[in-house]
């Protein structure tokens, strides 16, 4: 199947906790994604390079540490540097509103929090992806 | 307990009443279960328990094999330790908060570093960019350990940290500002959290691989017997593998097995089980499925009685006892309706109470998003002092022995235990299981299966998926703000300046030879601390020689 979503999943920072990830990861492989997850502890760095390679539609990261201010606006710099500005970035974290509008406002496409179903990520990665390229097929 | 025919009679009764009670319309949940998805029946009677061999299998309270405590008299002679979990910003911040919570009733203290010093990054590193004393206080060197414990005399409390991959050091931290306050290393207590094994499962902050990981530990081990005989070595950790998502089976079962492999290890180094086994205790969650938790405590101790007294040959009792503190999941917190979380903490509390545990800590209700204010840890606290002082739990001992539920429970828990200890054995032990990544998988199977429970609508948690309101879910802005860090590294700067730079690198350099060769890494360690040497170059020291890890792939 052509049309499959390919997402990466990855957890950047210092912490562990990777309960939530793999849930996630489970969830979009039972919906029929193909799921790339890089383990732990990613640099910015490894998960572009990641990204760009395994040609993904999305990235997902988690960060539970409280790093979000940081590391996102990393992974976004440098997907924009090396070409893979259309791959949409999206995260779960413990993010308040306000880190949350400045960091949509940045470019990244959609963020969790605590209490989120998979089934919602699931349905609006769905849609996500299907935008993107109907976006892409027009121009 | 009863006779045979009695026993007939009674299943032939039950028979009838268990086909009247099937006329009866019951509400329309597809199943009854426990948190852990494990099936429970409508009655359980003297036909769901053999008590045939009651002292054997129950027994009395502080005697072999300890179903129903560690102590003859329990909370009537020591009630369990408040022990509230702290640590924040900067080591000065952390200290304000021990005055406050010493003052207010708390026994003992527990230390949160953050992420940078559980991973062995000094504040300094790439790698501590952003994470500078977020989820704990930061420690680089001695002297930030001298500022946390300014006014407190290590004599007189019992300190418990939470660290695993570099607690040599933070233990020698602490037994270094100790000496300089005029405290010799035997009389102090406390506890480390030092436990590896369960980092490769769970929480995943290691360092180095397994082996080496595992001399570390079993050389802190040997110099504690020897120097330092009040310390809890190793607090053999369930928590986290239930966080990660295990059933309450799999908690006690990986937890147990990871604390046999610690025995295992230290006997394989010569050391004599009766020597350091009264230094080892667990560290359970509290989780929400209240009967099913105190069976989960009454059977880790019956468990860890049998294979210590039979299987590594333990001749003392108290090698043979299970000692364990208690924290309620903070996985069952919602960030929906956050009160909620106060009611949820007190069931688990009072669940860790009647399975006798030795210490407690309480979640905050506000938990979920930030670190807690200081109003949610209070009642937290108080939740406590409420069970102790006003419940009345604490008069009789074990007071749910002999529920025909709570002993069937018991003995199906230790059952599914020893079940999981035959596999992991048939894969080749605990290391081996690590290494292919079982226990990972198995917890991952689980916290997708409990997920699906919760959004498929067979399991309810209220405030969640029913009993929903609309509500503004606030989530504070995190501002530890970054002059922590700046903080941290211009006092960290400072004492690169002003320690003796030579000394500090030769010591560091005899901990490299030692780490290569047998001796005990522990006293190296100790001597680099004491000459101000960072946490961060103290692990640098051993990588060249034990390595990096990296986890097996999982998907």
């Amino acid at each position: 199947m052509a049309d499959k979503i390919r997402v990466l999943l990855a957890k950047p920072g210092l912490d562990g906790h990777d309960r939530g990830i793999k849930v996630i990861a489970a969830a979009f492989r039972d919906a029929g994604f193909e799921v790339i997850y890089t383990g732990l502890r990613q640099t910015p760095e490894q998960i572009v390079t990641a990204a760009i390679q395994e040609d993904v539609d999305a990235v997902g990261v988690s960060i539970l540490s409280g790093a979000h201010m940081i590391l996102f606006p990393a992974i976004l710099e440098l997907l924009k540097k090396e070409g893979g500005e259309d791959i949409l970035l999206f995260g779960g974290g413990i993010i308040s509103k306000e880190d949350m509008v400045d960091l949509k406002k940045a470019g990244v496409a959609k963020l969790y929090t605590p209490g989120a179903t998979t089934t919602e990520i699931v349905d609006w990665l769905k849609s996500a992806v299907k935008d993107k390229k109907s976006d892409e097929k027009i121009l | 307990m009863f006779d045979k025919a009695f026993l007939e009679k009674l299943a032939e009764y039950k028979k009838k009443w268990e086909d009247e009670a099937k006329e009866i319309p019951q509400n329309s949940r597809s199943r009854f279960m426990t948190i852990s998805s494990d099936d429970v029946e409508i009655l359980y009677g003297p036909e769901s328990v053999d008590m045939s061999n009651y002292m054997d299998k129950i027994g009395f309270p502080g005697e072999f094999p300890y179903t129903r405590g560690v102590h003859k008299t329990m909370y009537r002679s020591k009630m369990w330790t408040m022990r509230q979990f702290s640590g924040m910003g900067s080591p000065k911040q952390t200290n304000e908060r021990y005055h406050y919570l010493l003052k207010q009733g708390t026994n003992g203290l527990s230390v949160a570093f953050d992420l940078p010093t559980l991973m062995g990054y000094d504040s300094d590193s790439d790698r501590s960019l952003g994470e500078v004393g977020k989820c704990g206080v930061a420690v680089d060197t001695l002297a930030d350990m001298e500022t946390i414990f300014d006014g407190i005399d290590t004599s007189k409390i019992s300190t418990s940290m939470t660290i695993n991959a570099p607690a040599s050091i933070l233990l020698a931290m602490y037994i270094a500002l100790s000496e300089k306050k005029g405290v010799p290393s035997n009389k102090l207590t406390g506890t480390l959290q030092n436990d590896i094994l369960k980092e490769y499962i769970a929480q995943k902050e290691w360092i180095y691989p397994p082996e080496p990981s595992i001399r570390l530990i079993t050389d802190m081990m040997q110099f504690c017997s020897d120097h330092v005989p009040g310390w809890n070595t190793i607090s053999i950790s369930g928590y986290h593998i239930r966080e990660a998502g295990a059933t309450a089976a799999q908690e006690l079962a990986f937890t147990l097995a990871d604390g046999f492999q610690y025995v295992e290890s230290a006997i394989a180094a010569g050391q004599d089980v009766d020597v350091f086994a009264k230094r080892l205790s667990f560290f359970f969650n509290a989780h929400q499925d209240f009967f099913e938790e105190i069976a989960k405590y009454r059977a880790a101790r019956r468990i860890w009685a049998k294979r210590m007294r039979y299987k590594y040959n333990a001749k003392k009792e108290r090698s043979w006892l299970l000692r364990f503190h208690t924290q309620t999941a903070g996985c069952s917190l919602t960030a929906q309706q956050p009160e909620n979380n106060l009611m949820r903490t007190a069931f688990q509390a009072l669940s860790g109470v009647l399975g006798g545990t030795q210490s407690l800590h309480t979640n905050s209700m506000d938990e979920t998003l930030a670190l807690p204010s200081e109003k949610a840890v209070l009642l937290a606290l108080r939740t406590q002092q409420i069970i102790m002082q006003e419940t009345g739990v604490t008069n009789t001992i074990d007071p749910l022995a002999g529920s025909y539920f709570v002993e069937h429970m018991t003995d199906k828990i230790e059952a599914a235990a020893e079940a999981y200890f035959d596999e992991i054995e048939r894969r080749g032990g605990v290391l081996q299981c690590i290494e292919e990544g079982y226990f990972q998988r198995e917890l991952a199977k689980s916290a997708y299966r409990y997920q699906k429970e919760i959004e498929n609508g067979e399991r309810i948690i209220v405030g969640v998926n029913e009993y929903v309101m609309e509500e503004d879910i606030d989530i504070p802005v995190l501002r530890i703000d970054e002059t922590v860090a700046d903080n941290q590294v211009a006092s960290l700067n400072k004492i690169k300046e002003t320690r003796d730079n030579d000394k500090t690198k030769r010591t560091l350099e005899e901990l490299t030879e030692c780490a290569k060769g047998n001796g005990n890494t522990m006293k190296a360690i100790l001597d680099c601390v004491r000459v101000y040497a960072t946490e961060g170059e103290i692990v640098d020291a051993m990588r060249p020689v034990f390595g990096e890890y990296t986890e097996p792939p999982m998907f």
